[in-house]
């Protein structure tokens, strides 16, 4: 069914520490492309790839990932997950890691090299995580979850304290992931970064604001850029209340 | 369940002791100056050494693996990683079951070098064999382990996690009969006693060590130690959630 959406989310409700995050939330994210989900720090992105992944406890409504309920055992093995903290063993080498998460993820040892390559860490390989730069670690922890070539990848501000030339070279990988039929949600609050999405949702709040390419935000707002398009379509919806 | 995730995740909890070398000379030189103080602290009375310092070589290993491991699986839980693993294909029993072993391992070296220390240069002695000590020193790192995975999930800091060892082993260790009888303690306390799983392990330590050998009782003891171990896993799996709030 390539019609159907690799995410699909209807009436999404999470409560985090007694406050609703997420209020009834719908979306949907095609295949084989790249989603930027854009929106302020604490709007709920990470909420939201939480409970895509299946490690959000949920409130409410309901989730579909590839065909499947979010979270269930099949799912584990098909979407790459990549949060804001590193989420790998500091004390190990960059090749031990990969490794070891290689073998939980059955895939074949030589992707191992093939990953490191894709983000470009081949030269830290025998390296401890923990006596590398922020960006290197992040690296690290995106080619984890390249390993075994996940249909759907969810990356939770990736480039976030990246260079602007490594911020450009990731932002390639992912388009060639994409070309090569990845579906991928990245999240940022970087606006820069939403020209090299496919699609964009906006979010704030713990809703979603607007969905649209990037021209057709901001051809709809008639704004120059996307901060413009944002903030334009923010003071829509507060006028709307 | 997938031995090959097992196995990997027990040569990754190693390797991330090896890259600790101060942590792993801690593990094998701390209990073996323990018994060494023990031993001159009891000069002259090699009774009383006999008495205690067989069974404390396989204590040792239940309070250092119940700290490390709650350490470490507290370490898993706030650096993300867990969460990583619970998002993979991993059956919870892989991980629990590899920490096990890396562990087990661990407490086996641990064990066999206190035994050695102890045997060869303290001249102390027993009615068992070494390989009898190493036995229940094994079982107690893996029964310190399960405990120390199960609590780690009460625990939101290192500062916490390090409390559950005054909170949890000492009155263990103070009732088990290590350092007065069962049966010359009040009735309650023996009966606290009596549900306390150090109390079993010591128990079948002192009989390999002062006592009858390996006899019915110390089997006893030993699939106790082994039951409480399975139960504490069952129940430090239920505290590996997949989805948290």
């Amino acid at each position: 069914m390539p019609s159907s959406p690799a995410i699909e989310a209807k009436a999404l409700r999470v409560v985090r520490g007694g406050a609703e995050v997420l209020h009834e939330l719908d979306l949907e994210v095609p295949v084989g492309q790249i989603t930027g989900l854009l929106g302020p720090s604490g709007c709920g992105k990470s909420t939201l790839m939480r409970a895509i992944v299946g490690v959000q406890l949920v409130q409410g409504g309901s989730v579909t990932v590839l065909g499947e309920a979010a979270g269930s055992a099949g799912l584990r093995a098909r979407v790459g997950y990549v949060t804001q903290a590193p989420s790998v063993y500091l004390d190990l080498s960059v090749e031990e890691n990969l490794r070891y998460f290689a073998t939980i993820v059955r895939a074949v040892p030589a992707r191992v090299a093939e990953v490191m390559r894709a983000v470009d860490i081949e030269p830290l390989a025998g390296r401890p995580v923990g006596s590398l730069s922020g960006g290197q670690v992040a690296r690290v922890s995106l080619a984890t979850a390249l390993l075994n070539e996940p249909p759907l990848l969810v990356l939770d501000e990736p480039t976030v304290g990246l260079d602007p030339v490594l911020r450009r070279d990731l932002w390639s990988t992912f388009r060639e992931l994409a070309d090569a039929g990845t579906t991928l949600l990245v999240s940022s609050h970087v606006m820069d970064e939403a020209d090299r999405c496919d699609r964009l949702l906006l979010m704030r709040d713990g809703s979603i604001l607007a969905v649209g390419t990037p021209a057709e935000l901001r051809a709809d707002t008639g704004a120059d850029d996307l901060d413009g398009a944002f903030l334009a379509l923010v003071e829509r919806a507060e006028g709307r209340r | 369940m997938r031995p090959e995730a097992t196995l990997a995740t027990a040569g990754r909890v190693l390797r991330q002791l090896r890259r600790d070398p101060r942590t792993v000379a801690l593990l094998l030189v701390v209990p073996c100056i323990l018994e060494i103080l023990l031993r001159y602290v009891l000069d002259g009375q090699s009774v009383t050494f006999d008495r205690i310092g067989g069974p404390l070589l396989g204590l040792f290993p239940f309070i250092t693996m119940f700290l490390v491991t709650s350490i470490t699986m507290l370490r898993e839980r706030t650096t993300g990683t867990l969460e990583r693993l619970m998002a993979m294909p991993i059956a919870k029993i892989d991980l629990l079951l590899g920490y096990g072993i890396a562990f087990g391992a661990m407490a086996a070296v641990q064990a066999a070098l206190t035994t050695t220390v102890a045997f060869g240069l303290l001249d102390l002695s027993s009615t068992g064999s070494e390989a009898d000590v190493v036995a229940f020193a094994i079982a107690n790192a893996v029964l310190g382990m399960s405990l120390g995975l199960f609590v780690s999930a009460f625990a939101n800091t290192e500062f916490q996690a390090v409390q559950f060892l005054p909170a949890t082993v000492f009155p263990q260790l103070l009732l088990c009969g290590l350092l007065v009888p069962r049966d010359e303690m009040a009735d309650v306390l023996d009966a606290a006693s009596g549900v306390l799983p150090l109390t079993y392990a010591y128990e079948g330590l002192q009989r390999v060590t002062t006592g009858p050998g390996f006899d019915g009782t110390a089997w006893r003891d030993l699939a106790i130690v082994v039951a409480v171990t399975v139960l504490a896993l069952a129940l430090g799996a239920t505290t590996l959630r997949r989805r948290t709030g």
